[in-house]
């Protein structure tokens, strides 16, 4: 049986060949090749590397930061974005090492589904949803109901990621990082987290944080989120047992469950420290 | 998938490839343009050595399917940009930066991507470059200086002059063709038209199994011309490293006693078998009970891997001397304490590779390896073969680090060329390298350690427990040596030390840089820093009045000659005592962050325990005045090929660059031993010093002169020089010997050493090396971070015949050292890749100190002692003690992840509170 490989140029005819048979959707591969020793991309393949429209960032009327399926660590990198998008340009610059971040894509990384996924803390402290698109019409999905759990996606039959997409109220304020690893560089996280914080005057007018690495998706911390609004930028109101009620980290060769919950609110608490200094320096 | 037509753009021409367009980049561009520079070392994007610059952005080509390529422009490292290529060539060669070369490429492509943005990097910019390409043999050091001095203009080398090379910071002899992408690894080359060879391998980790209709599965699978099972095997399907011991089955026979080991081998046309999806060869698995730790393996009721061998228990080792349980009872101090430490993977960037081919009547295997007449040994026993029909021909080794000691595929290769007549290939994927070959072996270890009250070391006991895997391999050498050198470089009058070799059905563990020692040394050390305490004395201070020295006494019963350990501690001693203060300072004002130093000895035997490991170096003359040095020691990085040239070349008084290598080749070079032990620049050195010395010898036999200053060959002639004197020997008629030589001598050094006693008294090993390193780490006190912040490494290495090559192996075994400390823990069946086991980046290497005590061994060549494997053994309990000193954290197991060492630090402050 000889597999096929299609590399169309237009999103409609991609759209066609994935209602017409289920194919593997490929663009950066730095998911899909280490996953096979093979040689060879194994399986059909959809690589939607060709399709123009579907690279590089653009803004609707409606104010959406609409990010295309294709673009890269090193497009998000390079691109002049608004400050809320520090956070996910610093997990860009944290995915793998150069030649990943020049190949990988951030809706791969999403597709993916790994609880270790770089991209999807960020995302989901900008309130980031994802459009998804068949022939049979386009749907927006929250990122926080795209991703259902480790390498289980939303995504029906026929269907493909053709972006992502930021809604205004994500793009205020100043977003944050950080990754805990067992090495520098090239490194699976132990724990991450993700911040979004909105200030005006010294009082937390909109705050959204996320960790990932600590359970079998990254989430939202939507209790803490609501103590820090309307107060002074407090990162000590990030209580160890607030974090621990939000995730459930498993025991695993990198750190155990423990640590996990541990160190999660550690990084968050610093995470949001940075901000409310970068804020201060900003005002 | 159907092929396509691919058009490549590389060196400013259009290829035209067929190729599927799924293909991975990396294997199209060796596959098919030949160009063998682009290195494969793990498929998955981990390890950066098929880095290469598309549209002048690096990629890893292993990630990237052909046909995102096509119409892009390439650049490999033998088709970059010469101006800049070259360039960057000689700061690497200047500085030393590549050392076995196999990730040289990548880490090339990366900075010239880097040096077209920045002609003048930063050294955060470099890393940031880099980041993405493993190197396991340089600590990245060099690398980053050869980086960051590309565009400055450089001062070309002086070639040393006769007589002169030793101690000359000298450019390896070999070092071009691991620059300019042209040296030839295991994977690189195959006779046209090789058959590949893939061999099935248990998923468990003990299993009984049974095959189904082979025949049928051949003939019903086209393209397969052979499918080979250990009933195919015409010799003995048992080898092993120390023959008396030999267990391991080429191909299993009824049972598999660890994940990955192989039962069958398929063989065919390479597109058909690189394709087959080996789930459906015919095989019946059914698991068995099994162990993979070192403390189930000694369970009562765990599964026996060796009826021959009770208990699980591959052998015993033992030291004692004095009364060392008296005199624990009545020491003024003792500490006590128990260390665990985990499997260590060698993680080589270079995967097991090689080609085999009949030539005549004579199979030949060029394959990676450090051991090419053991090599020959085991694969003509296995294939029942004379010696003399097996040739090893070593290609360039992508690292080993003891590793590549065993043989993995030669024997398969032989099978599968015996089988079909035809030349075959074999490349291991990464996760068959990781799951099939040796490991260091995990230690569970107790010792105590007693002082009197001036803080002298009166006793020790040690015992430690070493999970050898399935099969021997180097597990006896493991439990000799640590017993040896337990103690440390410490005076230790009354002592005894005992260890174990279990088997489990882990991987087999081997020889991995210091055989056992690094891990012993990390419970001695840990423990010396309690001592230390107890004493109220300054720990290096208590190290330096507890070192051993010159006349002093090994607990073997050895009287010990040219020790430097003083010397190393006391060139520390001005690194200590600022430091101390810089980190005091520091921590005052600092809460979540500390910083700490900690200091750790090593000394090593170098060469076999208590064995005869002879060398033998060929060096003739040819008619047309070549000088051709016969040179059996292979070179897997750390520079025996240029060592040894430069002591033949000086011993000889003939500039080294007139000097040509020949070999290693079991066919054209006598055996110079394995590359192990750090036994090649001591052993292979001073058989190279006596060639040296009697081919000069027999060349002044044909002059009347006493001696020579210089031995100039040229144009068919010698010109010897002494003083004012000079005599021409002409060569052209004079009569040739069997190897084509006119003039030939061969030497042999054997060290003098003597069996070990019941006790473990004797000699054995004819020289050591020492040293000691000084660690200063940051600690973070909520996350339980570590990050080393400098290294001063002193090294008592009696004569630096290089002293940029002693300086890289140092470099290296720190980084090394680093990882079993931080972050190196194999877990059979969930760390098979090189992104769940983390080595070193270029980020986590800090800067380096190397500081070379040259204190003359007697037995040494021109005094020089063995250096490769000393220099990892104190990193790790340096890098622990200084964990401590920052944070408190009494760690009891390696590798020190965060999570670890939260736990310490909470521990600690419990202890406190």
């Amino acid at each position: 049986m000889t597999s096929h490989y299609y590399r169309p140029k237009e999103l409609s005819e991609a759209l066609d060949l994935l209602a017409a048979a289920p194919l593997c959707v490929a663009a950066g591969c730095t998911d899909l090749f280490p996953a096979t020793e093979r040689k060879t991309l194994q399986g059909d393949v959809l690589d939607i590397t060709r399709i123009a429209q579907l690279r590089g960032f653009s803004h609707d009327v409606g104010g959406n930061l609409r990010i295309g399926a294709t673009t890269t660590w090193a497009d998000i990198i390079r691109s002049p974005l608004p400050p809320a998008f520090d956070g996910l340009k610093r997990a860009a610059r944290e995915v793998g090492a150069r030649q990943i971040q020049n190949q990988g894509t951030l809706a791969g990384n999403l597709c993916n589904a790994s609880p270790a996924a770089d991209g999807v803390p960020p995302l989901l402290t900008l309130d980031a949803r994802v459009e998804v698109q068949s022939t049979g019409g386009t749907r927006q999905i929250a990122l926080s109901d795209f991703i259902q759990g480790p390498r289980m996606t939303a995504l029906g039959a026929g269907e493909m990621v053709t972006a992502i997409i930021v809604p205004p109220v994500g793009q205020f304020g100043i977003g944050h990082f950080r990754k805990l690893g067992a090495r520098d560089y090239l490194v699976i996280s132990i724990a991450m987290t993700a911040a979004r914080m909105v200030v005006t005057d010294g009082i937390v007018q909109d705050i959204a944080l996320a960790i990932g690495s600590c359970g079998p998706t990254a989430v939202r911390l939507r209790a803490i989120e609501a103590d820090m609004t309307g107060r002074p930028p407090d990162p000590s109101l990030i209580a160890d047992e607030a974090v621990a009620l939000a995730i459930a980290p498993i025991d695993d060769m990198r750190a155990d469950a423990g640590y996990r919950r541990i160190s999660a609110a550690e990084l968050l608490r610093r995470t949001v420290a940075d901000l409310s200094a970068s804020q201060v320096v900003a005002a | 998938m159907t092929d396509q037509t691919i058009t490549l753009n590389v060196a400013g021409k259009d290829h035209i490839v067929t190729a599927a367009p799924g293909r991975r980049l990396s294997d199209v561009l060796r596959d098919d343009l030949n160009l063998k520079s682009v290195k494969i070392g793990c498929d998955a994007g981990d390890c950066g050595a098929c880095t290469i610059l598309m549209d002048g952005a690096q990629y890893c080509a292993c990630l990237t399917p052909a046909i995102q390529a096509d119409g892009r422009r390439i650049e490999t490292l033998e088709t970059a940009e010469p101006k800049l290529a070259t360039r960057l060539q000689d700061s690497f060669l200047d500085h030393g930066a590549a050392q076995c070369g196999i990730c040289t490429p990548g880490i090339m492509m990366a900075a010239m991507e880097l040096l077209r943005e920045v002609a003048q990097p930063t050294e955060a910019e470099v890393h940031d470059a880099l980041a993405g390409v493993l190197c396991r043999c340089t600590g990245y050091r060099k690398i980053i200086q050869a980086v960051m001095a590309t565009n400055t203009p450089r001062i070309p080398q002086k070639p040393a002059a006769a007589g002169c090379a030793v101690g000359q910071p000298l450019r390896r002899v070999d070092g071009r063709p691991k620059v300019n992408g042209t040296e030839v690894f295991g994977a690189d080359y195959a006779p046209e038209g090789a058959l590949l060879v893939r061999a099935i391998r248990g998923p468990d980790y003990h299993a009984e199994f049974s095959f189904g209709d082979l025949d049928a599965w051949c003939a019903g699978t086209a393209g397969v011309a052979a499918v080979i099972t250990a009933q195919d095997i015409k010799g003995i399907n048992c080898y092993g490293v120390i023959p008396p011991l030999a267990d391991q089955p080429a191909l299993a026979e009824t049972k598999t006693r660890y994940r990955g080991e192989p039962v069958a081998l398929v063989v065919g046309d390479a597109a058909v078998i690189e394709a087959l999806d080996l789930a459906d060869f015919p095989v019946t698995w059914t698991a068995l009970p099994y162990s993979t730790t070192q403390a189930d393996g000694m369970a009562a009721d765990a599964p026996q891997l060796h009826a021959h061998r009770p208990e699980n228990t591959l052998i015993r080792g033992h030291v004692t001397c004095g009364t060392p349980d008296d005199h624990l009872a009545s020491a003024a101090h003792v500490a006590q304490g128990a260390f665990e430490t985990s499997y260590v993977e060698h993680a080589y960037i270079e995967p097991e590779a090689g080609a085999a081919w009949l030539d005549g009547e004579t199979l030949c295997i060029q394959a990676c390896t450090q051991a090419p007449v053991m090599d020959q040994e085991d694969t003509a026993k296995v294939l029942g073969l004379p010696l003399e029909r097996v040739r090893i021909i070593p290609s360039a080794a992508g690292g080993g680090f003891g590793s590549k000691l065993d043989v993995t595929l030669q024997p398969l290769l032989g099978l599968a060329v015996l089988k079909t007549g035809k030349p075959c290939r074999m490349v291991f994927t990464r996760t068959e390298s990781m799951q099939s070959t040796t490991k260091r072996h995990p230690g569970s270890m107790r010792a105590s350690i007693g002082a009197d009250a001036e803080g002298r070391i009166i006793a020790m006991t040690f015992h430690g427990d070493f999970n050898t895997g399935p099969y021997a391999s180097w597990g006896p050498t493991v439990a000799t040596r640590v017993p040896v050198h337990a103690s440390g470089p410490y005076l230790t009058p009354n002592y005894r030390a005992t260890s174990r070799a279990v088997h489990t059905n882990g991987p087999s563990s081997g020889a991995f840089r210091g055989f056992g020692v690094p891990q012993a040394a990390i419970m001695q050390e840990v423990l010396y820093d309690d001592l230390a305490a107890k004493c109220g004395i300054d720990r290096l201070a208590f190290r330096h009045l507890n070192a051993l020295r010159d006349g002093d006494k090994t607990p073997s019963g050895q009287t010990l000659q040219a020790v430097g350990m003083v010397e190393c501690l006391e060139a520390l001693q001005p690194h200590w005592d600022r430091l101390c203060a810089e980190v005091d300072a520091f921590n005052a004002g600092s809460d979540s962050l500390k910083r700490g130093i900690g200091i750790a000895s090593c000394w090593y035997g170098c060469g076999n325990t208590a064995m005869p490991n002879p060398s033998t170096i060929r060096f003739g003359i040819t008619a047309e005045g070549r000088a051709m040095l016969h040179q059996g020691a292979t070179d897997i990085g750390q520079g025996s090929n240029t060592v040894i040239t430069q002591i033949a070349a000086d011993a000889l008084g003939m500039a080294i660059d007139a000097i040509e290598l020949v070999g290693p080749d079991t066919g054209l070079t006598p055996d110079c031993g394995k590359t192990s032990a750090s036994r090649q620049t001591f052993i292979t050195g001073r058989a190279a010093l006596a060639a040296g010395a009697a081919l000069k010898a027999a060349i002044l036999r044909q002059t009347n002169l006493s001696n020579a200053d210089e031995i100039i060959a040229a144009d068919g002639a010698l010109t010897v020089k002494h003083g004012n004197e000079s005599r021409i020997v002409a060569l052209k008629d004079m009569a040739q010997d069997a190897h084509g030589y006119v003039i030939c001598v061969e030497e042999t050094y054997d060290p003098p050493t003597t069996t070990l006693d019941a006790n473990g008294q004797g000699t054995p090993y004819a020289q050591y090396g020492y040293g000691a390193q000084l660690a200063e780490v940051e600690v973070d006190m909520k996350l339980g971070t570590t990050r080393v912040r400098h290294i001063i490494a002193a090294h008592d290495v009696g004569r630096a015949i290089n002293p940029q090559l002693a300086e890289g192996q140092i470099e290296g075994g720190i980084a090394q050292g680093l990882g079993l400390a931080l972050m190196e823990e194999y877990l059979p069946g969930q760390t098979e890749n090189l992104h769940n086991y983390l080595i070193p980046t270029i980020g986590d290497m800090p800067p380096v100190t190397s500081i070379l005590i040259e204190k003359p061994d007697p037995e040494g060549p021109m005094g020089a002692k063995g250096l490769g494997e000393h220099v990892l053994i104190p990193t790790a309990p340096a890098i622990l003690n200084a964990i401590r000193h920052a944070s408190g954290a009494r760690l009891t197991k390696v590798p020190a992840l965060p999570h670890r060492v939260l736990a310490a630090i909470r521990d600690a402050q419990g202890r406190t509170a």
